[in-house]
């Protein structure tokens, strides 16, 4: 008897998820619903379908989120549809789904390289425009209108040409490394392995993935501060592992930053980071600009005109603060 | 002969086997590098004395993973499966202390509630959400792995929203404390927090049925039933004690740095939890347990992870060892080894009664 019950409250539960879902679908196709009836009076809307990674991943996404979404509303002339996965297939079947919603412009941050050619083959015979942001994909240059992308290696290399003019006798380097294979751990990891293959003075202690967290960041830089080796810089490729690099120094009482004993390196231009470099704690932080959107506006507006854009593949620019200049401005201006 | 006895009596023991994981590990490292074992005395950045080694550092780092361990080991015992989502209860215990912290200025300049009322609030959220998963598990009877692979996959994602997805940080130093090293005292206070927990899980066990109640209901639950115990019940209330043993491990967590990522706080914990309680020889389809062995199995696991660190083991190369180890002990625990070793042992006893009777 108590099995049925039970099976009957799952069904119950089940049918309940199914209305549920059916509702959120409704929703979802409710404003398209809304669009066609009326296009007369407002045709003007340009609708964009938006894929992009879950904005919790980190502040950057958090930061890149906002910024598209304060940028695709209808003040500015779009009707924008945004939907979020950190899963390849999950996003391929949301850009599936705008393609026949009829979307005019399908804009993708795709959480995964490979994997696209159909669909994106799909939108174009629709005749929709793709655009990539923030990520690049390995697929054919004629499927995609453009692409804004940061230049993950140059970005390593202006750290590491930072870091050189430093001019220190020796670079004992211990580098911590974001998630394998991701195209900012690349870039940011390729630079600075030529420098030191280059280099007789430039030495790496360890090189050690942290993916992306400050904990493990902590226990690599406690195993080396443990065996007693030395080192005179952290090169962290994002803030919170060098944030968490520094916990492990300052519970030993190693001196860092402006004066230190260890110059500490971040990526990321997070707030909180910019304002660890004004404080003197930290040396150099390397921006990854996460505001596209401008530029996405801007190439829309282009091919709306009827023109294609200059270039098919467009680099933001990226700065890289130094402790001893970054000022207020750029605390307000370029922290996310 | 009595120490003969004595010896046989500690390799049947369950604390045997992380012991000797622990000897391995010891000598391997005594082998390679007798450095690994010394510990200085040194002063932190704010001046106060701190003991630094590798050794401080597995008693630092393991000891979230051994609070964890005792409550893995109460939900093991009773419901025979295992909590996944204790890595994302970590962070919905963590998000929530920051939060009643930090009210809704997410970089507060002084705190605004003491932080014994965030960790209370932390527990009783921590411990609602393990009453969520013993709900499911004791009254609805799913699976345990099934019923916490809810939480596993939503948690991180409550734990973003508590905080709507901002990033607090705490300035205040004395938060840092709980995961750091209080002024003056050289030894890092995770181990004191977690000393304390073993404390009380003993004093619980010894004065309390709480551990018999446990053991029958995990052996067989509809005898217990009949005996007039609730199984239900105790399976409930071993996972309210997992979410109390979560909340404690969240704060050392978010103390250590004294922020928050959501998405990679604690992560992977709950395995390592797992492999804490298999290390000690608990059967993790329930029933007997024995605590003292999944918290040195706790340690063991760290030790592990500092040794390969120390060797420059990538790590992300870190769970292929911790694999190897699971199959070592899966295999040793096997029916067909176990029948094996035991005639092995057998022919050994009598060939030695031979031997004293001749």
């Amino acid at each position: 008897m108590k099995k049925k019950l039970f099976s009957a409250a799952l069904i119950l539960a089940l049918a309940v998820g199914a209305v549920g879902c059916g509702g959120g679908a409704a929703d979802a196709n409710a404003p398209d619903a809304d669009a066609t009836e009326t296009e007369a009076p407002s045709g003007d809307l340009i609708k964009v379908g938006i894929i992009n990674n879950d904005p919790n991943e980190s502040g950057y996404r958090t930061a890149n989120d906002a910024d598209m979404k304060a940028m695709f509303t209808a003040e500015n002339g779009y009707d924008a549809q945004f939907a979020y996965s950190l899963k390849n297939d999950e996003q391929i079947a949301a850009a599936q789904k705008f393609i026949q919603d009829d979307v005019d412009y399908l804009l993708l941050s795709a959480a995964d390289t490979a994997g696209w050619d159909s669909v994106l083959q799909d939108a174009q015979n629709a005749g929709i425009q793709v655009i990539l942001f923030d990520r690049t994909i390995d697929a054919d240059e004629s499927l995609y209108a453009a692409s804004i992308v940061s230049d993950m290696d140059a970005e390593g290399q202006k750290a590491v040409d930072w870091l050189a003019e430093q001019g220190l006798d020796e670079y004992n380097i211990i580098h911590i490394q974001g998630v394998m294979g991701s195209a900012a751990q690349q870039g940011r990891t390729g630079a600075l392995d030529a420098k030191v293959e280059e280099n007789d003075n430039w030495n790496i202690v360890t090189q050690q993935t942290a993916e992306w967290n400050a904990e493990k960041a902590q226990q690599i830089v406690q195993s080396v501060i443990d065996a007693g080796t030395p080192f005179n810089v952290i090169y962290a490729e994002n803030d919170d592992m060098a944030k968490g690099a520094v916990a492990a120094l300052d519970a030993k009482g190693i001196t860092h930053g402006v004066d230190g004993d260890v110059i500490i390196m971040g990526f990321d231009t997070n707030k909180w980071a910019l304002e660890e470099l004004q404080a003197g704690n930290w040396n150099y932080d390397g921006q990854c600009n996460p505001f596209q959107a401008s530029y996405i506006d801007e190439v829309i507006k282009t091919l709306e005109a009827g023109e294609t854009p200059e270039e098919k593949v467009i680099i933001m620019d990226e700065k890289g603060f130094d402790a001893a200049s970054i000022t207020q401005e750029d605390v307000d201006q370029y922290g996310i | 002969m009595g120490s003969k006895k004595i010896i046989s009596g500690i390799f049947r023991n369950q604390i045997f086997i992380p012991i000797a994981a622990l000897v391995i590990l010891a000598l391997f490292n005594l082998a390679a590098d007798p450095s690994f074992f010394k510990i200085s005395f040194g002063y932190n950045s704010v001046g106060n004395p701190v003991l630094s080694g590798y050794l401080i550092t597995i008693l630092d780092y393991g000891s979230e993973l051994a609070i964890l361990a005792i409550g893995m080991t109460f939900v093991t015992a009773a419901s025979g499966g295992q909590d996944i989502s204790v890595g994302a209860a970590i962070a919905i215990a963590g998000s929530v202390m920051l939060r009643v912290l930090c009210g809704h200025n997410s970089r507060p300049e002084v705190l605004q509630a003491p932080i014994i009322v965030a960790f209370l609030v932390g527990c009783i959220v921590a411990m609602l959400f393990g009453a969520f998963n013993g709900v499911l598990v004791a009254y609805f009877r799913i699976q345990p792995m099934v019923a916490t692979l809810i939480l596993y996959t939503a948690g991180r994602s409550i734990a973003a929203w508590i905080n709507n997805n901002e990033l607090p940080i705490i300035s205040q130093p004395s938060f840092g404390y709980f995961g750091g090293f209080i002024p003056g005292v050289p030894i890092p206070t995770p181990f004191f927090i977690a000393v304390a927990c073993m404390i009380v899980t003993f004093l619980v066990l010894k004065f309390t049925t709480l551990g018999l109640y446990t053991q029958s209901v995990g052996i067989n639950e509809s005898s217990s039933r009949l005996n007039g115990l609730s199984p239900t019940f105790i399976k409930f209330l071993s996972f309210v004690l997992l979410g109390l043993c979560v909340a404690v491990a969240g704060l050392i967590k978010v103390s250590r740095l004294s922020t928050i990522n959501y998405s990679v706080i604690a992560k992977d914990i709950e395995m390592d939890a797992i492999l804490a309680v298999a290390l000690g020889g608990n059967a993790l389809s329930g029933g007997k347990f024995n605590m003292a062995s999944s918290i040195l199995g706790a340690y063991v696991i760290q030790f592990l992870t500092t040794t390969l660190y120390k060797f420059n083991v990538q790590s992300d190369a870190l769970p292929a060892y911790k694999a190897i180890v699971v199959i070592i002990l899966v295999v040793m625990s096997a029916p067909a080894v176990r029948e094996k070793l035991s005639s092995i042992s057998n022919k050994f006893k009598n060939k030695e009664t031979k031997g004293v009777s001749m």
